[in-house]
């Protein structure tokens, strides 16, 4: 199949736009798993009771998710923050295996509460504005998913300066660094995993807005995005918030790219086959420190 | 076993063996499966409940060995009596494969979990394309006459395929309760309890832990092939599921992770629950999608979250059955 | 940096020879230059500081981790590099210095896990395994989860599921931290015992110096990855460096 540079760029960059939302999504998770120690397997339920959510705010007071991610961000840093404190926090001391299936457990209950709640019809916003493309000389840019990107890349930045130039955000790295330490130095160390938790959840809320505008929801799909942030938080490397927004723009461009050459419903195969190769080979991942 | 116990074996295996004669097609199906998820349980508990390896992508075995046994009789005729080793063999190497390749690496918790995962997804995908088996479209094996028994290709009514799940499941459970006591049992525990302390006691991790993962593997793989002649069609979006990965790990987790009777336990608690509640549902004439699977949630995050060892250590106690 | 072998009495065939062991971390030598022996039959004993690389020396010996340089020859063959598994094969045991028990298994359970190393089947194991836990004086506690032994019997359980591998060579890693003196005395009359009449010979790095010079034939002192001083216990008491920095020094951390 003859494909033009034009089309292959288009393609490119809509798999880079929409893989930096994936990246946004991912880093929730490298803030979750990599700092607060969770193995969160509810992450992509997490996600889709945010669009829900973006998707409600929309249909009953049409507010578009641009703004409804704001009242959607603070709800969903209080609901990190009360899962992590309330219900994951006790699973510290237990072995591995049981925080798994802790998360397991509330993403069996997420999924299904969500097919009750709203059946499994699909549901999407789309904002007439966005319908128009961005024309860039020969290249066609999807109003949607760059705005999205936008979002996506200012909340990472927001979330990289909290990390780098606030005392909140120094003490968290602290933490995560050395656990003991931190306490012996007089840290909470609970309040700030569960902040942690907070954020990370931040991110998939904002995510989950703005994947809203760019594919359609329904309760299945969660589990799916689950590994997909797995993917690339591993494939970015653990720990690495840089690795996760790489590790999503890889995933996306791969994937875009997979569905142009190869048939289309087979290119997660491809994520998962970087998987299994990122964790045999170099499991520390493309951009990730010493474990 | 002290003498309550096995009392209680005894009036389990009397109820069992006699259920086909006073139940309806309902119940049957419903033991059929109840017996199914012991089964598969029991599989996956020598993993994870012995050598202490989450794996949370077992449905690859399950598929692999439906699809093996099911595409041979469908392309070729073959019995799946015969079809049923290869299907075993067909495991042990994928079994094996993911083993070494993980343990040599050392991958341990929860990439481990994910390699598992990933491994069965890829087959998910994998087989929506394998245009010999059917593809997204599924496989269809022929559907013979209802109550005529066909020993040979596996037809006939519901007793008879109750009756071949009881035989796996008491069997497995037997090999389960031998292998504990046995060497493999006690390196096992080992492993799981602490592998370094265990490397230094003489035993090899790397060689036991594979063969923990080969045994799962082949044992799930049988299961495999009795579900492609159950329900005479296969659909990889369904065998290779990670629900139905989820839905193996269920009746140990809940029953009691490395016990013997854990997954029994589990698996009957599991179903009783969710078929109750449709039940109550339908009664109550509501229509809600999803109930059966909310009370899987509920039930798993109430057991890890207030009795982490699983229900059966706790009836056991109470009802004094152990030592 | 030159370093004499510390041989042990002549006659005696070496079950250990340790040649020019070296092992680092990061740029860091932990084990440097380190070379002895130990007789068949003996007890030596290790001792040196906190982080004078003693620990890091038992996991090069037991094949826990790999040496940088050097080799280590067990009964003769060189056995550098094998792993944790092949070496109690060939006759080596260890315990560690923080315990690791089996902790949901019986204590019983947990020996046999060892015994099963030589014995063809879980019956033979089981009795050498209760042979092995009278001889440490655990036999009543048999039927107990070893999570609930006290720390000194679990200690006891350590040393009790390494003889059960019927090894040549014990590697003991701290066995006496913890306990009451009386309790070491019993315990280190036990490992007398198990040397001279079972004829098993011992390695141990040991603080409690009561213990050591009580039970030791050779002493080896290790500082910062090298062995600064060797001889009978009588003898290194006297040897100057060995006194400045470890036995003489009160603020040793």
């Amino acid at each position: 199949m003859p494909v033009d540079l034009v089309s292959l760029t288009n393609v490119v960059i809509s798999g880079v736009l929409t893989g930096l939302v994936y990246g946004l999504m991912a880093l929730g998770l490298s803030v979750i798993f990599g700092v607060a120690r969770v193995v969160n397997f509810a992450h992509g339920e997490i996600m889709t009771l945010a669009m829900y959510a973006a998707v409600i705010l929309f249909s009953v007071y049409e507010l578009n998710p641009f703004l409804a991610v704001l009242p959607i961000a603070a709800t969903f840093f209080a609901l990190g923050y009360g899962l992590q404190r309330l219900i994951v926090n006790p699973f510290v001391t237990r072995p591995d295996h049981a925080q798994f299936i802790l998360l397991l457990a509330i993403a069996i209950i997420l999924t299904n509460a969500q097919l009750m709640l709203f059946g499994p019809d699909a549901r999407s916003v789309r904002l007439d504005s966005l319908l128009e493309s961005i024309e860039l000389g020969p290249l066609l840019i999807d109003r949607g998913k760059l705005y999205a990107a936008l979002v996506a890349v200012g909340t990472a930045a927001a979330l990289f300066a909290f990390f780098r130039f606030t005392r909140g955000g120094t003490a968290i790295r602290a933490c995560a660094d050395n656990w003991l330490g931190a306490k012996v130095v007089g840290l909470n160390v609970h309040q700030l995993y569960a902040v942690a938790f907070g954020l990370g959840t931040v991110c998939v809320a904002v995510a989950g807005c703005m994947m809203i505008l760019l594919i359609d929801l329904t309760p299945a799909i969660g589990p799916g995005y689950t590994l997909l942030a797995f993917v690339i938080v591993i494939v970015g490397g653990l720990g690495s918030m840089n690795g996760a927004l790489l590790g999503g723009i890889l995933i996306g461009v791969s994937e875009a790219l997979a569905g142009l050459f190869i048939v289309p419903s087979a290119k997660s195969m491809f994520s998962f086959a970087l998987l299994i190769l990122v964790l045999l080979v170099r499991p520390r991942g493309l951009f990730g420190g010493d474990r | 076993m002290n003498r309550r116990a096995s009392f209680l074996l005894a009036l389990l295996a009397v109820t069992l063996i006699s259920l086909p004669a006073f139940a309806n097609n309902y119940f049957l199906s419903l033991a059929t499966f109840f017996l199914l998820f012991a089964y598969t349980g029991q599989a996956w508990n020598i993993m994870m409940g012995f050598a202490g390896q989450l794996s949370l992508g077992h449905a690859l075995y399950l598929g692999v060995g439906a699809y093996t046994a099911g595409a041979l009789y469908f392309h070729y005729g073959l019995s799946p009596w015969i079809g049923v080793w290869l299907a075993i063999v067909a495991c042990i190497a994928l079994g094996a494969f993911m083993g070494a390749l993980a343990f040599r690496c050392d991958i341990s918790g929860v990439y481990f979990t994910l390699l598992t995962i990933a491994f069965a997804e890829f087959a998910r995908i994998g087989f929506d394309h394998f245009a010999w088996v059917g593809g997204s479209a599924g496989l269809f094996l022929k559907v013979a006459q209802q109550n005529h028994i066909d020993w040979l290709n596996l037809r006939g009514p519901p007793a008879m395929y109750y009756y071949v799940v009881l035989i796996l499941a008491a069997l497995a459970f037997a090999a389960s309760a031998w292998l504990l006591r046995q060497r493999p049992g006690f390196y096992w525990q080992a492993i799981r309890e602490n592998e370094e302390a265990a490397r230094s006691l003489g035993i090899d991790s790397f060689r036991w832990k594979i063969f923990a993962v080969i045994t799962s593997a082949a044992m799930t793989a049988v299961a495999g092939v009795f579900l492609a002649f159950y329900y005479n069609n296969l659909f990889p979006e369904q065998i290779f599921s990670i629900n139905r990965s989820v839905e193996m790990i269920l009746g140990p987790v809940i029953g009691g992770l490395g016990t013997l009777f854990g997954p029994l336990v589990g698996a009957a608690l599991m179903i009783v629950a969710t078929e109750g509640a449709t039940e109550l549902v339908d009664a109550l004439g509501w229509n809600i999608p999803g109930v059966k699977q909310l009370i899987y949630g509920v039930i798993l995050f109430a057991v890890i979250v207030y009795l982490p060892h699983g229900v059966w250590p706790s009836i056991a106690r109470k009802l004094k059955l152990e030592r | 940096m030159a370093v004499d072998r510390a041989e042990v009495k002549v006659g005696a065939m070496n079950l250990l020879e340790v040649n020019n062991l070296g092992k680092s971390f990061h740029g860091l030598h932990a084990v440097n230059g380190v070379s002895f022996s130990v007789a068949a039959d003996s007890i030596v004993g290790l001792i040196g500081p906190n982080g004078a690389g003693k620990t890091t020396l038992f996991n090069l010996i037991a094949g826990a981790l790999a040496p940088d340089s050097g080799s280590i020859a067990f009964a003769g063959t060189r056995v550098d590099g094998l792993r944790p598994d092949q070496m109690c094969v060939r006759g080596i045991g260890r315990t560690f210095q923080i315990v690791k028990p089996f902790a949901g298994l019986s204590v019983l359970d947990n020996v046999v896990v060892g015994a099963l190393q030589r014995a063809p089947n879980v019956i033979t194991a089981r009795l050498c395994a209760e042979g092995i836990l009278a001889k440490l004086g655990l036999e009543s506690k048999r039927h107990l989860p070893a999570a609930a032994l006290t720390l000194p019997d679990r200690k006891r359980l350590e040393v009790a599921r390494a003889l059960a591998t019927k090894p040549k060579l014990l590697l003991l890693d701290e066995v006496m931290a913890g306990l009451r003196p009386t309790e070491c005395d019993d315990f280190a009359a036990t490992l007398r015992d198990l040397n001279r009449r079972d004829g098993v010979t011992i390695l141990l790095i040991e603080h409690v110096m009561r213990t050591v010079m009580a039970l030791a034939d050779h002493v080896i002192v290790l500082h910062h990855g090298e062995i600064i001083g060797h001889g009978t216990p009588a003898e290194i008491v006297r040897q100057p460096n060995v006194v400045a920095s470890y036995l003489g020094a009160s603020d040793q951390s």
